[in-house]
């Protein structure tokens, strides 16, 4: 489906999520110049196209004690690539799985995904499940633990263009 | 977040990370189904979001298709590295920035209402700071993504 600039307008609005009131959809329709019938149908018809992929809480697992975060890369050939991504993103303790560029030389990598765990080496021996799970324990792979996290919040898709402040 | 979730915020966080509902009063939906009032519902949401735990209530868009975003790594020296990536934040359109464990020290998420803003972003980041940012957009998502499993024990 293509987005109309009323969709993208609701997006917009939506930044930031719904507010915490008794009629959220009519607040956030207020702030794009629809009325609450026409958020609720738009929303539904973007859910239902796939361009909202979710709708809902969207949870800090940090605050959740979810200490260990670890991205983890792989190197695979572009055969085997599909195969290991579909196994991957199966996995109940996988969240995202993506194909990326590499870039050569620092960076080999090209398939990429999120393990979330309390402990550190929980996550590791998830690690070494999953790349066997999905066929990929003989390939070069690298285990990007988080540190700090300067930053998180939803995108601003559909927002105007805003200059950085100096 | 420091203290234990009443099972209130517990049902919350399991129950609708996906499928909220699509109501005029959506808490008031919440509410019925939990056993509880709409009130009671908002201020355990309030809760949520001021234990961090909570981040929004919203759409996850597919990526590319309301706008453009990518994933970028920097190779920052460690003295530089607060500085750096406090300047990274400053950018509206940087939604997620993180140090991790590797040569490639600084990750974060561009996201904007196009490539071509996205690349400028990419290209102000190098220019400003003197550092080559690789730029690592998405190819291929594989994941359906349905909200975070908690374990609660």
């Amino acid at each position: 489906m293509e987005l109309t600039a009323a969709d993208r307008a609701l997006l917009a609005a939506l930044a930031d999520g719904l507010p915490l009131v008794a009629r959220p959809y009519a607040e956030i329709g207020r702030r794009c110049g629809l009325d609450e019938q026409q958020v609720l149908a738009r929303l539904r018809r973007m859910i239902a196209a796939g361009v909202i992929r979710r709708f809902g809480l969207v949870v800090h697992h940090r605050a959740l004690g979810y200490r260990a975060n670890a991205m983890v890369v792989f190197d695979v050939p572009e055969a085997r690539l599909p195969e290991a991504a579909r196994r991957l993103a199966a996995l109940p303790y996988v969240t995202l799985c993506y194909r990326r560029p590499r870039r050569p030389p620092l960076w080999p990598y090209n398939l990429f995904c999120m393990i979330h765990d309390k402990e550190r080496a929980r996550v590791l021996a998830l690690v070494a499940e999953a790349a066997e799970a999905a066929g990929i324990a003989d390939l070069p792979r690298a285990v990007l633990f988080s540190r700090r996290c300067f930053k998180q919040r939803g995108a601003r898709y559909g927002s105007p263009v805003t200059e950085r402040a100096a | 977040m420091d203290r234990p979730l009443s099972e209130l915020e517990k049902r919350l966080v399991d129950g609708f990370q996906h499928d909220f509902p699509l109501h005029p009063r959506p808490f008031a939906i919440i509410a019925e189904r939990l056993g509880t009032d709409e009130r009671t519902v908002i201020e355990a949401l309030e809760g949520l979001r001021e234990a961090g735990v909570l981040g929004r209530i919203g759409a996850v868009v597919e990526p590319h298709r309301a706008g453009y975003s990518t994933l970028a790594a920097m190779q920052v020296p460690a003295p530089l590295l607060p500085q750096i990536a406090n300047f990274v934040s400053g950018y509206p359109e940087v939604t997620h920035n993180y140090e991790r464990e590797h040569r490639l020290n600084l990750w974060f998420v561009i996201a904007g209402p196009s490539r071509a803003r996205v690349a400028a972003v990419v290209a102000d980041i190098e220019y400003r700071t003197g550092l080559a940012v690789l730029d690592l957009p998405l190819e291929e998502a594989f994941h359906l993504d349905l909200g975070f499993r908690v374990q609660w024990n």
